[in-house]
Order: C-alpha cells, then sequence, then structure tokens
C-alpha cells in the first residue's frame, strides 16, 4: 500500500484529518475553558483560573435534583431495555415467527425516525389517554428510543454464539433455564453490558424525546436546555462541561471494552 | 446427575416450545405495539382533527394538509430545510470520507484511539454539542476575539450568530461522527489482499481506489447520507439555540405547533409529511442495502 501512495499526498491527508477532528472538538474544548474563568461576562483573554461556576452548581439543589431524576430514569431505562430488548433478541435470532421482518422494522423505526416525531406521537398518545406527563413517561420514551440498541448489541453478539452451545447443554439434560443462566447468559456478558452502558449515556442525553414528554420534575438536560435559552453564561459551560465529561467517560469504556461496533 | 436427554425428553421440550415462543416474543412486541405503533397512530389521527379556541375538534378533515401545503411560511422553511440538509449531507461526506479512510487504512497503532474520538461526539450530548458553537461564533466567541486581535473588527459583532450559516456549522460539527462511522466500517471491511491483488495487476493507488475501495465503500456513505440527511430534518435545537428568525427550520416549526401556536394537528399534519419525506428516504437507501452498515 505504501508503496502505491505518492508521498507528498500523505500530507494533505493529515491536514485534512486534523482540520476535521478540529472543527469537532474545538467548540467543545473552548466551552470548557471558559467554565474556568472567573469572569462573569465570558470573553478571552481568560481572566483567573476559577471553580466559582462549579461551586454555584453544586450549590444549587434544583441541579442536584434533576441529576438524581436523570439517574434514575438511565437506570430504569436500562433495565426495561435490557430485558424487552434481550429477550427480542433471543426471539428474532433463535426462532422462526411470522411477521418477523415487521416486527425488525418497527423496533428500529424510533431509531430511525426524526426524534420529534417520536417525542410529538408519545405526547398525543398520552394527551388522549389522560396519562399524566411525569418522568414514567419520560421512561417509556426512552425505553422506545433504545430497545433497537439492546436488540442490536445483544443480537449481533447471539448471531456469533455458536448454537452448539445450547444444543450441548440440552443434550446433557439441562433445562431451558438452566442453559440461559449457565450457557448463554455468562457468554453474552459483555453485550449485555456495552448495551446498558451505551443505553445509559442516550438517556442521560436525551434531549428532544424528553421535552414532549416531561412533566413538573426536570432532567439534568431539561434544566440545561432551559439554561441555555437565557443566555450564553459560565454556569451553563460548566454544566454543559461536566455533562461532556460523563458521557466522554461511558463512552471511552463501552468503545474500549468491546470489540463489537456501537 | 442429568443424563443425557432421551428422545421423549427432547420432544416434551418441544411441545413447550410455543409457550417459550411466546415468553420471548411476546414483551417487546407488546412494548412496540402500545408505545410505538399506537401512539404514532394516535398522531396520524390528530392530523385529521382541528383545533379551535385551543379546543381540539375530533371531526374528520384534510384542512390540516390543505393548510400545510399551501401555506408560504411552510413551503419556504421545508425548502431552506431540506437545501440545508442537502448541504450538510455534502459537506459531512467531503470532509468525513477521508477521515474514515485515514482510520481505516492508514492508522495502523493508535486505531482504537481514533475510533473513540469519532464515536465521543457521536454518542455525547447533540444539545451540548450544538451549543458550544456559541463558543466560536457568539458575540464573546473565539471568532471574535480573533478578528479583533488581528484588527479586522473594532468591536465584537453578533452578525455570526442567529442565521443559516451558523446552523449549518453546528450541524457540520455534530453530524460529521453519524457520517465518518458507517463509512469506516464499510472501509474496513475490505480485504487487504482485495487492494494488494489490484496493485499487483498493475493499478495505481487513484485506480485501485476509483476500481476497488470506492465502490465498495458505497454502502456506508449512502447509510452516512441517509443518518445525516434524517439528523437535519428533524432538528429543532441547532435552529432555536443558533438559528436566529432566518435559520428557522421545519423541526422548530413542528415544535412551535406544540407550544405557542397550540396547533396540535396542524404541527400533526406537518410531522406527517416530515415522517413521509423521511420514510421515502430510507426506504430508497435499505433497497441498495445501505442501513445494514453501522
Amino acid at each position: 500500500m505504501r508503496a502505491l501512495r505518492p508521498g507528498r499526498a500523505r500530507s494533505p491527508l493529515l491536514a485534512l484529518v486534523a482540520f476535521v477532528f478540529l472543527f469537532m472538538y474545538l467548540p467543545m474544548i473552548l466551552i470548557m475553558v471558559f467554565s474556568f474563568n472567573s469572569s462573569q461576562v465570558t470573553i478571552l483573554p481568560l481572566e483567573h483560573f476559577s471553580l466559582r461556576w462549579y461551586q454555584e452548581l453544586f450549590a444549587d439543589s434544583t441541579i442536584l435534583d434533576s441529576f438524581t431524576n436523570t439517574l434514575v430514569v438511565g437506570a430504569v431505562t436500562v433495565v426495561i431495555s435490557l430485558v424487552l430488548g434481550g429477550t427480542g433478541a433471543f426471539a428474532l435470532n433463535r426462532l422462526q415467527f411470522r411477521g418477523k421482518g415487521v416486527y425488525e422494522f418497527i423496533v428500529t423505526m424510533p431509531f430511525v425516525l426524526p426524534e420529534i416525531v417520536t417525542g410529538l406521537a408519545l405526547l398525543t398518545f398520552y394527551t388522549l389517554l389522560g396519562i399524566r406527563l411525569s418522568l414514567v413517561t419520560v421512561t417509556v420514551g426512552h425505553v422506545v428510543f433504545c430497545l433497537s440498541v439492546a436488540v442490536r448489541t445483544i443480537g449481533a453478539r447471539l448471531q456469533s454464539l455458536p448454537r452448539s452451545y445450547e444444543e450441548a447443554s440440552y443434550d446433557l439434560g439441562a433445562g431451558r433455564l438452566r442453559t440461559f443462566f449457565l450457557v448463554i447468559l455468562p457468554s453474552i456478558r459483555t453485550a449485555l453490558f456495552t448495551a446498558a452502558l451505551l443505553i445509559f449515556t442516550i438517556s442521560f442525553d436525551e434531549t428532544v424525546i424528553t421535552i414532549f414528554t416531561i412533566g413538573q420534575e426536570n432532567t439534568l438536560p431539561m434544566l440545561i436546555w432551559a439554561m441555555m435559552r437565557r443566555g450564553f453564561t459560565p454556569e451553563v459551560n460548566a454544566i454543559a462541561t461536566l455533562t461532556f465529561v460523563a458521557s466522554l467517560i461511558l463512552i471511552v469504556i463501552v468503545g474500549t471494552r468491546s470489540k463489537d461496533q456501537v | 446427575m442429568a443424563r443425557p436427554g432421551t428422545a421423549r425428553q427432547r420432544i416434551s421440550a418441544r411441545g413447550g416450545r410455543r409457550l417459550g415462543q411466546a415468553g420471548l416474543l411476546a414483551p417487546s412486541s407488546l412494548w412496540l405495539a402500545f408505545f410505538v405503533v399506537v401512539p404514532i397512530s394516535i398522531l396520524f389521527l390528530y392530523s385529521f382533527w382541528s383545533s379551535h379556541n385551543y379546543k381540539l375538534i375530533q371531526v374528520f378533515t384534510l384542512a390540516n394538509y390543505r393548510e400545510t401545503f399551501s401555506d408560504a411560511v411552510f413551503r419556504v422553511v421545508m425548502w431552506r430545510t431540506l437545501r440545508l440538509a442537502f448541504l450538510v449531507t455534502a459537506t459531512t461526506l467531503v470532509l468525513g470520507y477521508p477521515v474514515a479512510y485515514f482510520i481505516a487504512r492508514k492508522v495502523t497503532q493508535w486505531k482504537t484511539l481514533f475510533y473513540l474520538l469519532v464515536i465521543i461526539p457521536m454518542w455525547s450530548s447533540y444539545l451540548v454539542r450544538v451549543y458550544s458553537w456559541k463558543a466560536v461564533l457568539g458575540e464573546q466567541g473565539a471568532l471574535n476575539l480573533l478578528l479583533l486581535k488581528l484588527g479586522i473588527l473594532q468591536q465584537p459583532s453578533p452578525i455570526f450568530l442567529y442565521n443559516t450559516f451558523a446552523v449549518y456549522l453546528a450541524l457540520v460539527g455534530s453530524i460529521l461522527p453519524f457520517m465518518i462511522l458507517p463509512i469506516y466500517t464499510s472501509l474496513e471491511k475490505i480485504p487487504a489482499s482485495l487492494i494488494e491483488a489490484s496493485s499487483d495487476l498493475g493499478a495505481g493507488f487513484w485506480r485501485t481506489f476509483a476500481k476497488v475501495i470506492f465502490p465498495l465503500s458505497l454502502p456506508g456513505m449512502l447509510g452516512g447520507c441517509t443518518f445525516t440527511f434524517v439528523l437535519v430534518l428533524g432538528d429543532f435545537i441547532a435552529s432555536q439555540l443558533l438559528g436566529g428568525p432566518s435559520g428557522i427550520l421545519i423541526g422548530k416549526v413542528i415544535y412551535g405547533q406544540f407550544g405557542l401556536a397550540f396547533d396540535w394537528p396542524l404541527g400533526a399534519a406537518m410531522s406527517f409529511v416530515l415522517f413521509a419525506i423521511v420514510f421515502t428516504l430510507i426506504a430508497i437507501a435499505g433497497r441498495f442495502g445501505a442501513l445494514k452498515e453501522g
């Protein structure tokens, strides 16, 4: 390959790659820098390094409450998505049933549709049925979106798992439950872990579906959304930095732990 | 101790299979029926109702669709959104392809790092990434500072924010990973032997690229383009935060019907027009096998 490439073609490619990564990361890096600036009006050049905005965030009880709400919604979303997505992926991979194509289509639909359509569909549904908007209605929305992630991640692992393992287990007299807990579950553990982290990350940052399904209590992105609409302030920069770093840590764990593409 | 299953045991296991099938399939099917199929049907139903003085009138009418297609504002915004979706798709393709190529075929040691650098912006908060462009384009942003330093501007200018160009930049920056990843996946799958065969047969780099690499990366490109296009069509966050009056996109108009304007049936009709466009695009892309990637 190298012999093929003209030597001079290398540097323009490198320059372009550097430019694209800069384009993707520079705005976020600036936000991070601004969040540590002591000045009230965030203008460069920076005044002094300060943790003032972070201290103010942590002193704000509404932020802490919405953070807790976000964690609870995320955890419940993960559990429901894994149970529904796991059984769904298993059915898709191991069973023959009518309407398989339709099932697959509907699972992936919320993932490919614009989130605004999914959010509005749920809003009209709740309203018509007289269901009060709350963190429960938000969680349902998150599961709807995350189900395809669970089905796809777990499904990919099941597909690569040789069926002979299960057959051997059945042949040795183990029942369905024993086979599931002793053979299948240990083999798909990594996929479950990956799916769980990814779903949690999505739920943690989910904004659009949440906007349409939220009630009185806020999640963190809702609070950030409200703050952002008020303007470009150091507090927003600080909270944006924190959410970005939290997602970054989760994604790095997912990306390095799993060989499957996410 | 469990003995190897006899034929009879295996048959009885098969007898329980129907129940097992239902048990596996039922939870997610019921969930999907109740929380995906029914809500989308209800949204569709809403689009045929009407709203009068903030009250819902549940009588069938095509007025919302008529209004959607005849409304000049909607048409202007729809065209703007489609044009922007096309521009963002073209830009991310041109910028993203070389990056995907670089990671798939040039990087050897640091592949995981580059892969992470692509998926971090992909899965982290879209809201935060869109907002971060205010740090570049805002009155107190980096661009203004640079222009002040260079003496081009005497005073910080607000003109870089709240227009379609600001939305365009933020969308390109935020959506790029959705273009890079599927292309990377399809490039990564090309066996090295294929490329070696091409060079052994005397093809130079560009010829190998044009005849082997590029055609095999087409499904990834199509997948990336579909994702990008759909993401722009559905956006209202970038439009709301950075667009201003001249950068209003269709998502924001729909959002407005459910907020201030409070005309849910009209908003429902508009979202179904959006739904139909997205659906057609995905169906076309799906026919070419694009959505199997990434």
